[in-house]
């Protein structure tokens, strides 16, 4: 059994990363070019990762599911990137943007590790400038800022609606001018089904090329995971649909830990559910409570006549209607953090407030905005008494200017014009800060396994801030993993080509054969997705936005039962030797099924509320701040990292106490 | 549900030399608000569950950024509607009735795989032979505001980046041309000044290797700046004519 050693270096906060690049050990470079190195993923850490250590001369190994490295679903990041810049002279630094973090994260992430990543923010913007990622400019032709929620300075750096897109990108052409150097070989259209581990370590994968359906081996010194997050549990996310935890999974079955499964980003502002159809939902950015305001009806009439349709929001006029951001936290108002909208949302609509036929939804509403800014555009261009059309013509311009791209998906998805009729919306899963347990070198309780991103729990505590995980996978990627590898391969100079014809290879090849023809010689009843949808409503229902022990105690039945049922009637047709889709989303199923009773039991152990995890039974009943997630410090100030017992279900729960040295805990107060 | 009754008309290969087919598929009950991939999810359970093949599609991201999905639809590609990918294509462009047909990408350079997933690695391949800038990672680099990038050129450069990769401006064109592929990263990184040093050997490069993979000319047409989900106008095309003269003529 491996024990949790978080390896944080010693000394002041602000020298720790300093002092440990300066005395961990590193490979020469005659010694890289002996080393192997897998990376899984190719999303802003794989890239990163990929393309700095090839350039540093190790041999790389980079594999996506998607047809071209360039798709991971790092690419529809809208906002932005934080970074501890102070372009903007309003007080930024590397401690402010590290206590932002750490309070955003409502105290449950780990000191070390968010310096480190306050500390490379910079450098960060610095890379993918010289790369040539377009970010805003001003007239100045210097960078351009803007503000997310949960923080009081302009940090955060952007490419329009899509800084993830161009983020990517730079990260992509950094790899494809590694894998054109015959540096990196790239594995597009495979996927990992397994880590092999040979004497305690990882040293190898099984891969499943995707359009020949070859089960294939590759051997390495040390394997990355850079897999991203698990939020597609749920069924309905704004993940991309091919997102999974099949990798993360795996290797949590071959011995790394898990850390906070249950913390679930839940994002505020994503388009409702419209039918039983729908396949995702899709994210409507947080810059858009900049402007918007969110309400629903002060009256319960007016909230079921418009859910019946015989009233639109226009008709409600300004004094019956509830602004209850603005209501309940008067100092940030609309731009509250992700976990405290999301959650003011619910309330409503399970108060019977909703707006739309579900009755889950609410406004978010631009007329104040196309108003204030129409009118001051009008004195600008000297537009005397202006006409209400005036005013409303010169402010939706402005509007569209700088919101355009979003409410034309908007309209693109609802059919219906968002600058004339307020936006509907409801919270959706979004992010997952829960993944694979790593130390400060980001390696997992498997030595040799290291995980990089989203797939691992390290730097957002139980919330992650707007714009803060493409500044995670990119420090991972570029900052990181290429000093804190080499401590660990230092000791592999002399080991050689890894050799894939060993028994552990034979043994691990042996079993994803065994489980592929389980499922295509299964010839049950019913397609993949209906078990995907059955677990995804139990998981949103239960072990959502609210959870409690009884609604968490029945999800882990059910989720048992739905297990049980997948494994006996699950069809999956076709073959194992082509490309088969259907085959592909059963894998991923399977590990899902597992994922969300693991997930169920880290909330049901987790009785406290803390950021994304809320339980119905720890809030303040009394007092200015009722209602309102209560944390427990004294018992819960810990990671929960879980051990895989040989079956789904059981599992052993490791705690890594949360030392706060720095910063001191209080209860986050956005009142 | 919804009350729509659809005939789909869609292509059938087994693998890259299988000859292929049209098969026709009725469906119902079609909504409004599905996506055109919704539609198609639909129609998918029901073939599993009857026991058939379902359809191969490509897609990932569903809000028409990560390039993926890849339809021929009713003779464009991403189907009707401008400025949108098949995964942002809702079935409220189309009418009760509507016979629609659905085919993959055309191109010599874009084996099918599978019924309408096709074989887009060539254009990974012609980013490979340029398409970045040489900079190595480093926490020493100069800080990003040290150049100013006026403001103009950020923005045409911008313009140029949001380019997904999706293939489209090859599937539409009559000479299966990658042009608009091509230059949109040429003129990108052409405009900006981290990527002048490497200007001409990146132009030069890049067209090489397109051409190598089998993609046609261009003959300006025009098709592909109608087509290309994001809305990348062919002048970076001329943009990229003027590198690739300018690299010719001055090599050494």
């Amino acid at each position: 059994m491996s024990t949790l050693d978080s390896k944080i270096p010693p000394g002041p906060i602000d020298k720790k990363w300093t002092d440990h690049k300066g005395h961990i050990r590193i490979v020469a470079p005659s010694n890289k070019r002996r080393i192997d190195i897998i990376v899984v993923g190719t999303g802003l850490a794989g890239g990163a990762a990929a393309a700095s250590l090839a350039e540093m001369g190790y041999n790389v190994k980079a594999f996506c599911f998607q047809d071209s490295a360039r798709r991971a679903h790092s690419i529809a990041a809208q906002g932005g990137i934080n970074a501890a810049k102070n372009y903007q002279n309003d007080g930024d630094s590397t401690y402010r943007l590290f206590y932002d973090t750490v309070k955003g994260g409502d105290y449950r992430s780990r000191e070390a590790n968010v310096y480190r990543l306050a500390e490379v923010s910079a450098n960060i913007i610095d890379q993918c400038v010289a790369q040539g990622v377009p970010f805003a400019r001003d007239y100045g032709g210097l960078l351009d800022n803007r503000s997310f929620g949960g923080v009081q300075v302009s940090r955060t750096f952007y490419a329009r609606g899509q800084t993830g897109q161009q983020l990517l990108l730079g990260a992509y052409s950094a790899l494809m001018r590694q894998v054109g150097k015959g540096a990196v070989q790239m594995f597009d259209r495979h996927e990992m089904l397994d880590v092999v581990i040979v004497d305690g370590k990882a040293r190898g994968i099984i891969a499943r090329n995707l359009i020949t359906g070859e089960i294939e081996r590759h051997g390495a010194h040390a394997v990355l995971l850079c897999t991203g997050g698990y939020g597609n549990v749920f069924f309905l996310s704004t993940n991309a649909m091919g997102s999974n935890v099949t990798a993360a999974w795996k290797a949590h079955k071959r011995g790394a830990y898990f850390g906070n499964p249950c913390y679930t980003q839940i994002h505020p502002t994503c388009i409702p559910v419209s039918g039983t159809h729908q396949s995702k939902l899709t994210l409507m950015s947080e810059s858009l409570r900049n402007d918007g305001r969110i309400w629903v009806p002060k009256n319960m009439e007016d909230a079921k006549a418009i859910r019946e349709g015989k009233k639109k929001g226009s008709d409600i006029p300004e004094a019956d209607r509830d602004y209850y951001l603005e209501r309940r936290y008067p100092a940030f108002g609309n731009l509250v953090p992700r976990d405290v909208a999301s959650r003011a949302a619910k309330e409503r609509c399970d108060a019977g407030f909703g707006v739309n036929k579900t009755g889950e939804a609410v406004y978010l509403d631009f007329s104040a905005a196309i108003q204030r800014y129409g009118k001051q555009q009008a004195n600008m261009q000297k537009v005397e008494n202006a006409s209400p059309e005036q005013v409303r013509e010169l402010g939706t311009a402005v509007v569209s200017e700088k919101y355009g791209n979003l409410f034309d998906m908007y309209e693109n998805i609802v059919g219906e014009d968002p600058y004339k009729h307020a936006m509907k919306i409801y919270p959706a899963v979004h992010y997952t800060m829960g993944g694979l347990w790593v130390d400060y070198n980001l390696q997992t309780t498997v030595p040799g396994l290291f995980c990089l991103g989203e797939a691992n729990f390290s730097d957002h505590g139980a919330n992650r801030l707007g714009a803060s995980a493409l500044m995670q996978g990119l420090a991972d990627g570029y900052f990181v993993i290429p000093y804190t590898v080499g401590d660990y391969l230092a000791d592999d100079i002399r080991t050689g080509p890894i050799d894939t014809k060993r028994p552990e290879f034979d043994a691990a090849e042996k079993e994803q054969k065994d489980r592929i023809n389980h499922f295509l010689n299964n010839k049950g009843t019913k397609p993949v997705d209906d078990f995907h949808r059955r677990l995804g409503k139990v998981m949103w229902d239960k072990c959502g936005m609210a959870r409690n022990a009884q609604g968490l105690t029945e999800a882990v039945t059910e989720i048992r039962r739905i297990r049980e049922e997948f494994w006996k009637d699950v069809r999956v047709p076709g073959t194992a030797n082509e490309f088969n889709q259907e085959l592909e989303k059963a894998g991923r199923i399977a590990d899902f099924l597992e994922l969300g009773e693991l997930m169920c039991m880290d909330a049901l152990n987790r009785n406290e509320s803390c950021g994304g995890h809320f339980r119905e039974e720890s809030q303040e009943l009394d007092g200015p701040q009722q209602g309102e997630a209560k944390r427990d410090d004294e018992n819960y100030a810990y990671v929960a990292a879980w051990e895989w017992l040989g079956e789904a279900g059981k599992a052993n729960l490791h705690k890594e106490h949360l030392e706060f040295n720095e910063v001191k805990l209080t209860q986050r107060s956005y009142k | 549900m919804g009350n729509m009754k659809l005939t789909l008309k869609i292509w059938r290969q087994n693998g890259p030399n299988d000859q292929g087919k049209i098969v026709d598929y009725p469906v119902s009950d079609v909504s409004e608000d599905m996506s055109f991939l919704e539609m198609l999810d639909v129609l998918n359970d029901d073939l599993v569950r009857k026991g058939e093949d379902p359809i191969a599609f490509d897609h990932d991201c569903r809000e028409g950024i990560c390039g993926m999905c890849s339809l021929f639809i009713n003779g464009e590609p991403h189907g009707p509607g401008r400025g949108i990918t098949t995964c942002q294509l809702h079935m409220r462009m189309f009418k009760d009735g509507d016979t629609i047909h659905v085919e993959p990408w055309r191109s010599a350079a874009f084996p099918v795989i599978k019924d309408l997933a096709t074989n887009r690695s060539a254009l990974d391949r012609i980013q490979a032979a340029g398409g970045f800038v040489s900079v190595n990672t480093s926490g020493n680099l100069v800080d990003g505001n040290a150049l100013p990038i006026p403001k103009d050129d950020a923005d045409t450069a911008f313009d140029a980046a949001t380019c997904i990769g999706c293939g489209a401006c090859v599937a539409t064109c009559p000479n299966g041309s990658a042009m608009l592929f091509t230059a949109a990263k040429v003129s990108q990184l052409s405009l900006l000044p981290q990527g002048k040093p490497e200007r001409k050997r990146r132009a030069l490069a890049m067209v090489e290797q397109m051409d190598k993979e089998g993609f046609g000319n261009c003959s300006n047409t025009g098709a592909c700046e109608v087509e290309c989900p994001k809305g990348i106008s062919i002048s970076h095309i001329a943009r990229l004519h003027r590198e690739y003269l300018v690299a010719t003529v001055t090599k050494e």
